[in-house]
């Protein structure tokens, strides 16, 4: 009886997901059913209110992929090494302290990360770098890369701590410096929480709405150079729901470009496990 | 010689700690910078009046009291809902089955929703509360699909908080003749009571700092007005701070107000996410029974 209930109560949260797939597929039908599929995918441009509208999902997912790149460019390294750093030479006592504080670091509201990036980095380089537009995708590109480093610092040094003492003891045994044993065994047993470390930080960055909202300009094109505005698709939606009237075909064409980032991540979410199952 | 070759290594060595300590050091000063920022700019804001006020003259001045209740309707609300469904969610995971179809299916769907980017609770906050379910903008549409959001974490933490209780309890409770329920309520959810709460706190701790998922369901930018049912909509911290310095006529006199909410949203997050990530990692700590 009580696990009954209980089941019941667990499938909850399945509901839930199916009812976000449901409701994002429901909405954004109207849109794919009434507007050319190969426009959408294929179009550079993105003009919801010209007459007649576009709707080329290209330029935002530009816009996406090009200001998550930077960021995992960013981010990675400095992530990786202060993983590293914590795990195989930092004192224990210094560790314990470090790492709940990045944890803590990592839960500073995206807002407050945008606002960062508005009012210091974005004048910053439009002066340093004489740009136009202080707002681009490579200033949104850092900030976001900032904002995912706990996250990778998090999950990486888990896997390396997870990596058994005896292969340590290995290293050390066979006359390698620490240096040596912790590049060249220690870090390859933790390839694959490495790997899901990379993922669940790509996923948090192309989800991430308010700081690209507030710092990438907002320019829906496609330009190779990272010093131009663009307009991720998080942004778009952040930025366009609330103007467009419902019903319209612009307000399905954002769930279409919700569906769109929601593939995306789950693709992103889905070979994470897969590695973390393989760690386990 | 071998000990060229050594002290080579051991060059290589020294090279390479001191590049992974420049990075560690690197994520401290930018995150550093980053607190101090907001702090310096918003203490000069922050005072008595400035937390009791509402916001005054199409907000150039007063206060955030407004924001600040919305936030805590928000974050409390969310609880309230999620809080039942994902403690108990874990029991059953933990406690009830640990393997079988649906328990794998369960754990792939609160992975899925662990990773799912903030605009798209928000899309569906909108699409389901506010319009399926006839809630409109509103306080309630507002913290369920923030507690939607907040599910997996306080599963996953009232799952760790359940592991960590010793199996010699639920023998000892079954033995006597206990049922697993009557196992469950009296012996582990009492033991298990710290972690949960923990759960909670971090929890709460991440949807009082989102604002994707309450732009089109709850908040709004200006109103004098405390909600006065679940379905009024309310002005939120985080969203507050994003009007400011995106809309309005007055940038100059908004942007100060942005910091002095920034300062508080900033305490209010890691005033909550530093007390439940020590928690957890205190209970993380094998305890001794």
């Amino acid at each position: 009886m009580a696990k009954i209930s209980l089941g019941i109560i667990a499938i909850i949260s399945l509901l839930f997901l199916i009812a976000i797939v449901a409701m994002l597929l429901d909405n954004a039908m109207p849109f794919f059913k009434n507007y050319s599929l190969s426009e959408f995918f294929l179009n550079g441009k993105w003009h919801p209110a010209s007459e007649p509208p576009i709707f080329g999902i290209l330029a935002l997912l530009w816009g996406s992929f090009i200001v998550t790149f930077i960021a995992m460019f960013v981010a990675l390294p400095v992530g990786i090494a202060s993983a590293l750093y914590l795990n195989g030479i930092a004192p224990v006592k210094l560790r314990e302290v470090l790492k709940p504080i990045i944890e803590i670091l990592g839960s500073v509201p995206s807002v407050i990360y945008g606002l960062f990036g508005l009012v210091i980095l974005a004048p910053f380089a439009q002066r340093f770098l004489h740009l136009p537009v202080g707002q681009c995708a490579a200033v949104a590109g850092v900030v976001l890369g900032i904002m995912v480093i706990p996250t990778i610092v998090s999950v990486f040094e888990d896997s390396l701590s997870a990596v058994p003492k005896s292969l340590w003891e290995a290293g050390y045994s066979l006359g390698s410096t620490k240096w040596e044993t912790l590049v060249k065994i220690v870090l390859p047993a933790a390839k694959s929480g490495l790997m899901v470390a990379v993922l669940l930080a790509f996923g948090r960055a192309i989800g991430e709405t308010m700081t690209v909202l507030m710092v990438a300009g907002g320019a829906a094109q496609i330009k190779l150079s990272p010093f131009v505005p663009v307009r991720p698709m998080t942004a778009t939606i952040a930025a366009e729901m609330g103007e467009t009237p419902q019903g319209s075909m612009h307000f399905h064409s954002l769930f279409a470009v919700g569906t769109i980032l929601l593939i995306i991540t789950f693709v992103t979410n889905l070979i994470a496990s897969r590695y973390a199952e393989r760690r386990s | 010689m071998p000990s060229d070759v050594l002290k080579y290594r051991l060059r290589v060595q020294r090279a390479g700690f001191v590049a992974l300590r420049v990075a560690a050091l690197a994520i401290i000063v930018v995150l550093s910078l980053l607190i101090y920022f907001i702090v310096s700019k918003g203490i000069p804001i922050l005072s008595w009046e400035f937390l009791t006020q509402p916001p005054k003259k199409m907000m150039t001045e007063g206060g955030i009291y407004p924001a600040l209740i919305g936030t805590f309707l928000l974050g409390v609300g969310a609880m309230l809902f999620a809080m039942p469904i994902g403690v108990l969610t874990a029991v059953y995971l933990r406690e009830f089955s640990t393997q079988g179809r649906l328990t794998r299916l369960i754990r792939v769907g609160v992975n899925t929703l662990a990773g799912m980017p903030s605009i798209v609770f928000g899309l569906f906050g909108f699409a389901f509360f506010c319009k399926v379910l006839g809630f409109g903008v509103s306080v309630l549409s507002g913290a369920l699909t923030l507690g939607v959001m907040s599910l997996p974490i306080i599963i996953s933490v009232s799952e760790e908080a359940l592991e960590s209780i010793p199996n010699s309890f639920r023998e000892a409770s079954l033995s006597l003749g206990a049922t697993r329920w009557q196992t469950v309520v009296k012996v582990i959810l009492p033991n298990a009571v710290s972690g949960i709460i923990t759960g909670a706190i971090l929890a709460m701790g991440r949807a009082v700092g989102e604002t994707a998922p309450i732009m089109f369901t709850a908040a709004t930018f200006y109103t004098r007005k405390l909600p006065n049912s679940p379905f009024s909509e309310v002005m939120a911290l985080p969203f507050h701070i994003y009007g400011l310095v995106t809309e309005g006529l007055y940038p100059d006199k908004q942007l100060p107000i942005a910091y002095g909410s920034a300062l508080v949203l900033l305490l209010l997050v890691l005033i909550l996410s530093g007390t439940g990530v020590f928690m957890r990692y205190r209970f993380r700590m094998r305890r001794k029974w």
